[in-house]
């Protein structure tokens, strides 16, 4: 047998015996279903996704390919791709979601020093750590590098002073990785440092920003007088710009899956959804002008999927494919909801009551909620900007 | 099924890249329209073609092809496409060297493909019988009589039908107009007795005829495939057609969009680079995303083809869509980015656009593909 083989077995029968039946497809539907972001806050509802979590971090294989010393499953990239076979197969639940996986491991171990990674990233893996994403401020959305939220030194630790906003559930974090002016007299671009900070520090406080969708999963954070450790700091000081641009490759590339339907939180299918409110002839969508701008949409569905499989064949590319598939991704869920909106009729815009069912007034919340997708991690305006300077090359005035 | 080009096809791709850039340029095609050639397409440069195993490129070894596949193929008109070279390629290298290879018998074979390999013979294929695309409603007729086939009928925007020797017609030998059954493909020798080619004059200035058929008289041994279910066959055929010509139709986009790219570069107006603006730079990016998703799309069809995938039919129909969608855009776009120039005739620009609104129609346009897919898909 093969060591591959050998591993397969063992992954099969390890999964087998530590994978909670409820974490897995054919689930009993009465058991509450957690959305698991781990962290010193985290509850559950269901024992199980706890323990699924602990025994998935424990291997290390909520981030597989990372080294064992670091807390990862120390897997080779063949091995990952048998692991996420015999996870498939028994339809076994993500055990963790989290921006720490996403976003700020993979810089981590590109910038940070040894203890740093020796200190994070484990926490990372084993979801003990909620991490959040200070970027954005009140003055600061498109033109990041404008930022304002200063970090001074005094000595032993930097002082932070400012604010951040859109901070994706700062409430439920517990450190946040941000971006802070250090070099003020600087270029902008060259003034900026990447900081780690605890958020139950003295001086760090939130506070929940409600959406046109009526939730709130994102914050204003603000700091005052916030005393960090200069261990802190991640890569050189003034240097955070370039750590910055690489996190936020990655956050690009998480954020374009919403333009799969297949893509995480969707379960709505257009096609079913227009033969529910418009009917069926003849097991085609009863209405023909509906179906003809349907059909468009799935026909750029199916191009958009096989453009992400191609660029996965193509072993990915630098921070322009990033880009296209943040734009497209983005723009295309906007639109496939817009489209399930308006074939839903009235029940696509209802708000709340008992008039209407869950699944359409779900719909219009999901709907508004897709109108920040456009504007978070970088607008679509910010991404064409980015394809028309570093792909094609055009000039700047 | 890999998304990405073997060696194999890569080294097809260039070899192409340089043939068109080399030999036929954009002024290649530019002085056989201004000539008074009828067949719009040079014996010469044909000739070449053969000699690098062009045609054969879809025929078995055992008759002197090559056996390279669809991708092999679509990889030489794409790059082939991007100087707007016009040759026998398509309707002879694809579509007749696929027919005959697939469905001919082994007299067919034996008789005809050697002589496409060699580049001697040319073929058409004849579908069309109205403005829109649509081989069901063939209302031509083959009627039996003892062991000769008698066609009558009239087949329209046959490309390379100005030209060819050899012609592949679906006709009726039974049931309805509406009705995919009763439908049989021919062979007939394009100079037989009763068969009239008019040349017809179409914007993109390539070969194309209406060609009608007056008692006829064919052998019963010129079937192609099985008598009856040619309607089928022609679905297949047809499919690997709009494959290639969706490769070809990427060409002529990629070559409009790196054209106007390179205009934004070099045009100056206010005393700055036109490519500058912002209001030109977000539309030329939008375009860039538009390419990928063809590429993918035509790469992906062309792999359907090659594996046999029972996808074929979506995966081509969904080529033929976005790459018809994508030149629209582009061939617009890249004109009136050009500004004035762009819609002279001293300009190459706009020879893109008759291009590819001819395209876009051969084989069925945007809306017969997109209701295609949704029919297919079970919407």
């Amino acid at each position: 047998m093969s060591n591959l083989d050998k591993f397969r077995e063992e992954t099969k029968s390890w999964l087998d015996k530590n994978c909670p039946p409820s974490m897995r497809s054919g689930a009993d539907p009465t058991i509450p279903v957690d959305e698991v972001w781990g962290g010193r806050k985290a509850s559950y509802k269901n024992p199980e996704s706890k323990l699924w979590l602990e025994r998935m971090g424990a291997k290390g294989w909520t981030m597989p390919t990372v080294s064992k010393e670091y807390g990862g499953g120390g897997l080779s990239k063949d091995e990952v791709k048998i692991l996420n076979e015999e996870m498939f197969f028994i339809g076994a639940k993500q055990p963790l979601l989290s921006f720490g996986i996403w976003m700020l491991a993979p810089v981590l171990l590109e910038y940070g020093t040894e203890a740093q990674k020796k200190e994070h990233i484990p926490k990372i893996i084993k979801g003990e750590i909620r991490w959040c994403q200070g970027y954005s401020e009140p003055g600061s959305g498109s033109d990041l590098a404008s930022l304002a939220t200063k970090a001074e030194d005094v000595g032993e630790s930097f002082m932070v002073n400012g604010q951040k906003v859109w901070t994706s559930y700062a409430d439920k974090a517990d450190w946040i990785f941000a971006l802070v002016r250090t070099g003020p007299k600087e270029p902008k671009h060259d003034g900026i440092s990447f900081l780690l900070i605890d958020m139950e520090t003295k001086g760090v406080s939130t506070k929940p920003i409600t959406l046109i969708s009526g939730k709130s999963p994102f914050c204003e954070t603000f700091f005052d007088n916030v005393e960090v450790p200069k261990d802190n700091l991640i890569g050189e000081l003034n240097a955070g710009w370039t750590i910055a641009k690489k996190l936020l490759q990655h956050e690009r590339a998480f954020i374009s899956n919403f333009g799969l339907a297949a893509g995480m939180g969707s379960k709505r299918d257009i096609v079913s959804i227009a033969k529910k409110h418009l009917g069926e002839d003849a097991g085609r969508i009863g209405n023909n002008f509906f179906r003809s701008e349907i059909a468009s949409h799935k026909i750029k569905e199916h191009a958009f999927g096989l453009t992400l499989k191609r660029a996965g064949d193509e072993g990915g590319k630098a921070s322009a494919t990033a880009s296209m598939f943040k734009l497209y991704g983005t723009e295309h869920n906007k639109k496939r909801h817009e489209l399930m909106v308006a074939a839903s009729g009235v029940d696509g815009i209802a708000w709340d009551g008992d008039e209407f069912d869950k699944e359409d007034k779900n719909l219009t919340r999901a709907w508004l909620r897709t109108k920040g997708n456009s504007l978070e991690g970088g607008s679509s305006e910010v991404q064409l900007n980015v394809i028309s300077k570093r792909v094609l090359g055009l000039p700047t005035q | 099924m890999k998304l990405t080009l073997n060696e194999e096809e890569q080294f097809l791709k260039d070899t192409a890249k340089n043939f068109a850039q080399e030999r036929c340029p954009v002024t290649h095609f530019r002085s056989l329209r201004d000539s008074n050639d009828p067949q719009l397409w040079d014996k010469a440069i044909w000739n070449e073609m053969s000699k690098l195993g062009w045609p054969g490129i879809l025929i078995p070894e055992e008759y002197g092809g090559s056996n390279f596949g669809i991708s092999g193929i679509s990889v030489i008109l794409q790059e082939c496409a991007k100087t707007l070279t016009p040759s026998p390629l398509f309707a002879t290298g694809v579509i007749g060297a696929y027919s005959i290879a697939n469905f001919g018998n082994e007299n067919q074979k034996e008789e005809y493909l050697p002589k496409i390999v060699s580049g001697e013979m040319t073929t058409a294929f004849a579908i069309d019988e109205s403005s829109h695309h649509n081989p069901a409603d063939t209302e031509m007729t083959a009627e039996f009589k003892k062991d000769k086939v008698i066609l009558n009928g009239k087949k329209i925007f046959v490309v390379d039908g100005a030209s060819a020797d050899l012609l592949i017609v679906l006709a009726r030998t039974s049931g309805n107009k509406g009705e995919t059954s009763g439908l049989t493909l021919f062979f007939v020798n394009s100079n037989s007795s009763g068969v009239e080619k008019i040349k017809l004059d179409m914007a993109d200035s390539r070969n194309y005829a209406n060609i009608v058929f007056s008692d006829v008289e064919i052998n019963k041994e010129d079937i192609l495939g099985d008598i009856e279910t040619g309607g089928e066959t022609a679905e297949n055929i047809l499919d690997i057609a709009r494959i290639a010509l969706s490769a070809e139709m990427l060409g002529n986009s990629e070559a409009a969009f790196e054209t106007t790219l390179d205009y934004l570069k070099q045009r100056k107006q206010f005393g700055v680079l036109i490519g500058s603006f912002q209001a030109l730079q977000h539309r030329a990016a939008q375009m860039f995303c538009e390419l990928e998703l063809t590429k993918s799309s035509v790469m992906a069809a062309m792999r359907a083809a090659d594996e046999n995938s029972n996808e074929l039919q979506r995966l081509s129909s969904l080529a033929k869509t976005v790459a018809g969608e994508t030149l629209h855009l582009v061939s617009n776009e890249a004109v009136q980015m050009h500004g004035g120039i762009g819609v002279t005739d001293e300009y190459d620009i706009g020879f893109f656009l008759k291009r590819g609104r001819v395209a876009e129609q051969i084989y069925g346009g945007i809306k017969f593909h997109t209701e295609r897919y949704a029919n297919l898909s079970g919407f």
